[in-house]
């Protein structure tokens, strides 16, 4: 499979869960494990450039597959504007729900760049934080959306155009 | 560079900017968070590390026949295994729990409730452990359980406990509070008096990471390192020295990274207990993470207090006594974690916000065959329950006066001149002036026309509800004269370092588990000694690092360590003193501070700055006759008397009539308290408690079945709010500074879990009204709101 633009092979057991090879496999352990049950989404990372959960898809699945992870959200040492948005408005505390947000984040203003305060709400529905309360995270990715806005010259999804989009 | 340099403030309403010491600051610990390079337990990866599972029991109560571990322990990959048995060749079965009990860290003789520890595997890999569990044969001999806490203390009752000396029954403790005379007498001869049963079912705090731990254990020099999810690494440390029997040197306790704690992290689990021993029998490191069913079935609960509460008043709303008998129910094992003379926690102040002529709790704690806990999720050590209990209460009173409830609490406000106030049950309120706190909140929330919004669409038969709790907490335990933990009293250490270029470092007891302590305590100092945040580190959560403390729970840090903090950095600032007065060649006496820098009085050009005293602190030159070199200082700091905040909350709720869903439309909280350290992170903690109370009030309940199935073992079950349950929060503040405190802060991480639930619950009720309800147990799902309605009677919880 290709994880965060890189070429991986390895030889695995069937029933390993995706989160596990990215976090005990290949050590990206910015993505983390919470539930079990598809409850809580802090294993949230991208399968072709769709938010899934990964605690619930076998490594094997994913063979033949991108995945991009937390880890490859800042492009070139800039930061990607949803992870400036979480620091600037206070969208995290403990940290650890973080990561699963800000990439289901990431894929709601690629699709729709200027989502409504609900549409952010419904998009992140499938996550739990149990720290902020959400009103700040919604607002990070309000943030978010206002400081990229412009510099999005085309309309390509491509990961690549948003990092290197305005992040300051 | 750091957050305070790159970014312009947003614009709240609080955001004094100051560019050193206290205002709004983004965060110093986030760079790390939100690139994924945050550190947690299960991202502690060593050399040829192994990994634990442990079998739990399947059934709350039965005896033990028999365990098999022949066919896990030929399993290839498995490297151990180990029961209850070989640990009682340790003497390492049991351990002490933090109140005084013992509690199994594997089962020998019985097992007390589901999902208890019984065995563990430690094997090559996760996977592996796991699949060995299955290979392990235990062979039960069922006994009947003990659920409901009402019946623990019927004679007939089988005896849980049978592993104490000479216990026959399932009693605890008994606790009293208060004058049992004086408020009887109230109580005679008073106008109106009204009695509610009001249950706080059993939630658990659920943070987004599980409980783990990795230890290390070195054969040659016998140092134990453990990583571990733990909200008090000293106080841990300690334990696993006597537990143990390991020297207390030799073990250094890591707290990385939490994923949120909520009290959760407070006790010793099993699990880190039984890592420990698996690296010492392996002479591996040995890592455990527990899944999220093992968390929510095992490890500490919160509430679960059945209690009658009784206020009596006059005609024309005066209260004059609370009254109130609990029935707390404890689990298999006594694991609360509050201070040893507070078996209750602080539920003594469940007289509230109220000037009261009487008071009295009379409270008897049982134990059942469930998961061991009590103290945690936000609790502020039963304060929760407290400031549920009366502020259920005073709306009951309400309803039956047929009085405005914000009327009616106003009313009966301590007044500002009454402060310090000793209540009926003992407790000395250091500071407060809660009417305005209460107008505040009814001015965000525009309360008069809320009231006529309700009448116009109840006559539409609209089903809307308006809530309003006003909390007193206590917090930031405590003197060490009345508190302690196991013999461990309750004041916090803290060290500052100035290095010579007027960097510096901070070394805190406490142990962020979210609150950002990293940024918080940094402000701290910086206030205190002018340096700026960016150029102070805070060390934190490492035994080897930081001077001894209790921990971060109960709201304590920044009453604690947060005092701590400035006190230590005024010593260094003393002593700054004198060297400046050597390097300006004048006296003390004529050296003003101001921020960063002292000058000549009188003379302003004439002053050097906290760096050049630095610098001259460590360098070649001459230093005043008796002033050493250096500049640092350590402090331990006794807290005077807890702090006490206070807040006012009024929730607006919507119920549908048709499915009687409750969706809360607004939450208003204003918040006090005292000094405002960094607003940004006060508000994010406001708001964090406040979808707990959204939780707690409408979703979360800890279940079991008559057989002792625990019924809220995962994440499908055990119904966490998501960004669709919860408003916008609107928030606001008043400033009441702790007379005690040095910088007159007052802690505040818990107190909207404290006072969020009977707002939401007493917004319910408002709502059903028109169906003369009085009183609705919590959690307020749409099948128990639809049974009110109907008049149906409410299956007990």
């Amino acid at each position: 499979m290709t994880v965060n633009g890189e070429e991986v092979t390895r030889e695995i057991e069937g029933r390993l869960l995706l989160i596990h090879f990215l976090r005990d496999h290949l050590g990206l352990t910015g993505t983390h494990w919470g539930c079990d049950t598809s409850n809580c989404g802090t294993c949230v990372v991208w399968l072709d450039g769709e938010p899934v959960k990964s605690c619930t898809v076998l490594a094997a699945m994913a063979g033949g597959h991108e995945v991009r992870t937390v880890e490859d959200l800042e492009q070139d040492g800039k930061l990607d504007p949803v992870q400036q948005g979480f620091m600037e408005c206070h969208g995290l505390q403990c940290g650890f729900c973080t990561p699963g947000m800000m990439m289901t984040a990431r894929a709601l203003l690629d699709r729709n760049p200027d989502p409504s305060a609900q549409e952010i709400r419904e998009a992140i529905s499938g996550q739990i934080c149990r720290c902020t309360g959400y009103a700040t995270i919604v607002r990070s990715v309000q943030w978010a959306a206002a400081h990229e806005a412009g510099s999005r010259t085309d309309e390509t999804d491509s990961p690549e155009t948003v990092a290197t989009g305005t992040a300051s | 560079m750091t957050a305070v340099d790159q970014h312009p403030a947003a614009a709240f309403e609080d955001n004094d900017q100051k560019p050193v010491g206290h205002g709004r600051m983004l965060r110093k610990e986030d760079p790390r968070f939100i690139r994924g390079k945050g550190r947690f337990c299960d991202d502690v990866q060593l050399p040829g590390m192994l990994h634990l599972a442990i079998l739990r029991s399947p059934v709350a109560h039965a005896r033990i026949v028999s365990i098999d571990t022949s066919a896990a322990e030929a399993h290839p990959k498995v490297k151990a295994v180990v029961t209850g048995a070989a640990l009682a060749e340790m003497g390492l079965a049991w351990m002490p729990t933090l109140s005084g009990d013992v509690q199994a860290v594997l089962a020998t003789d019985k097992v007390r409730f589901q999902g208890q520890e019984v065995a563990f595997v430690v094997a090559e890999d996760r996977y592996a452990a796991r699949d060995a569990l299955e290979l392990i044969d235990v062979e039960y001999d069922l006994l009947e359980p003990v659920i409901d806490a009402r019946r623990a203390l019927d004679p007939s009752a089988p005896v849980i406990r049978d592993d104490l000396d000479g216990k026959r029954n399932n009693h605890v403790f008994d606790w009293e509070t208060g004058d049992e005379a004086a408020t009887e007498a109230v109580f005679a001869a008073a106008d109106v008096a009204v009695t509610q049963d009001i249950v706080y079912p059993r939630v658990h705090p659920a943070p987004m990471e599980t409980c783990g731990s990795v230890a290390d254990y070195d054969r040659i020099d016998g140092r134990l390192t453990l990583w571990s999810t733990t909200q008090a690494p000293h106080a841990h440390r300690t334990l696993y020295a006597i537990v143990a029997g390991l020297p207390e040197h030799k073990i250094r306790v890591i707290s990385p990274d939490l994923g949120g704690g909520f009290g959760g992290k407070v006790p010793i689990y099993p699990g880190y207990v039984c890592s420990i021993v698996a690296s010492i029998v392996t002479g591996k490191p040995v890592k455990w993470m527990e899944d999220r069913s093992e968390n929510l079935t095992s490890t500490g609960f919160a509430r679960d207090y059945i209690m009658r509460g009784e206020i009596a008043a006059t005609r024309d709303g005066r209260i004059l006594a609370v009254r109130t008998n609990v029935l707390a129910d404890h689990g298999a094992f006594n694991g609360v974690a509050a201070p040893v003379k507070y078996p209750a926690g602080f539920f003594g102040v469940f007289t509230g916000s109220y000037d009261l002529e009487a008071a009295y709790c009379k409270m008897t704690a049982v134990y059942t065959n469930k998961a061991p806990g009590g103290v945690a999720y936000a609790c502020s050590f039963r304060i929760t329950e407290a400031v549920y209990l009366i502020e259920r209460l005073v709306d009951c009173l309400a309803y039956e006066l047929k009085m405005d409830p914000v009327e009616l609490r106003i009313k009966n406000f301590i007044q500002p001149e009454q402060f310090p106030y000793k209540t009926k049950t003992g407790w000395v309120y250091d500071s407060g002036d809660y009417e305005p706190t209460m107008r505040k909140a009814m001015e965000i929330a525009g309360y008069d026309e809320l009231r006529a919004e309700q009448v116009e669409r109840r006559a539409r038969g609209e089903l809307m509800g308006i809530g309003i709790s006003f909390f007193t907490e206590a917090v930031g335990a405590g003197p060490r004269k009345d508190m302690d933990i196991l013999g461990l009293g309750m004041a916090d250490g803290c060290e500052l370092r100035v290095h010579p270029t007027g960097k510096a470092v901070v070394r805190l007891s406490v142990q962020s588990q979210g609150q950002g302590h990293e940024t918080t305590f940094a402000q701290i100092v910086a206030e205190e000694i002018g340096i700026p945040p960016a150029d102070i580190d805070v060390v934190h959560g490492d035994t080897d690092q930081t001077p001894f403390g209790l921990g971060t729970y109960g709201s304590r840090s920044t009453p604690v360590s947060g005092a701590a903090a400035a006190l230590v950095a005024r010593k260094v600032r003393d002593k700054a003193r004198l060297i400046a007065s050597g390097m300006l060649e004048v006296s003390v006496a004529d050296l003003e501070w101001q921020k960063g820098s002292f000058h000549v009085k009188g003379d302003p050009t004439k002053s050097v700055t906290i760096q050049d005293i630095a610098m001259r602190a460590h360098g070649a030159g001459d230093l005043p006759e008796g002033v050493e070199g250096g500049l640092e200082a350590q402090i331990c700091y006794n807290p005077e008397n807890l702090t006490y905040p206070h807040g006012a909350y009024i929730c607006v709720v919507d119920i549908d009539p048709g499915t009687a869903q409750v969706k809360v439309r607004r939450f208003i909280a204003v918040d006090d308290c005292g000094t405002r350290i960094n607003p940004m992170i006060i508000e994010g903690q406001v708001h964090g408690g406040l979808t707990d109370g959204v939780g707690m009030a409408l979703m979360e309940m800890i279940a079991f079945d008559e057989d002792g199935n625990c019924l809220g073992g995962s994440l499908m079950d055990y119904l966490i709010p998501t960004s669709l349950e919860v408003p916008d929060w609107e928030t606001g503040f008043t400033v009441t500074p702790s007379p005690h405190h040095p910088i007159g802060a007052k802690g505040v991480g818990e107190s909207a879990t404290v006072g969020s639930p009977p707002a939401i619950v007493n917004a319910v009720v408002d709502a059903l009204k028109p169906f003369g309800i009085r009183h609705a147990d919590m959690p307020l799902t749409p099948s128990r709101v639809w049974d009110a309605m109907r008049g149906a009677p409410q299956p007990p919880i």
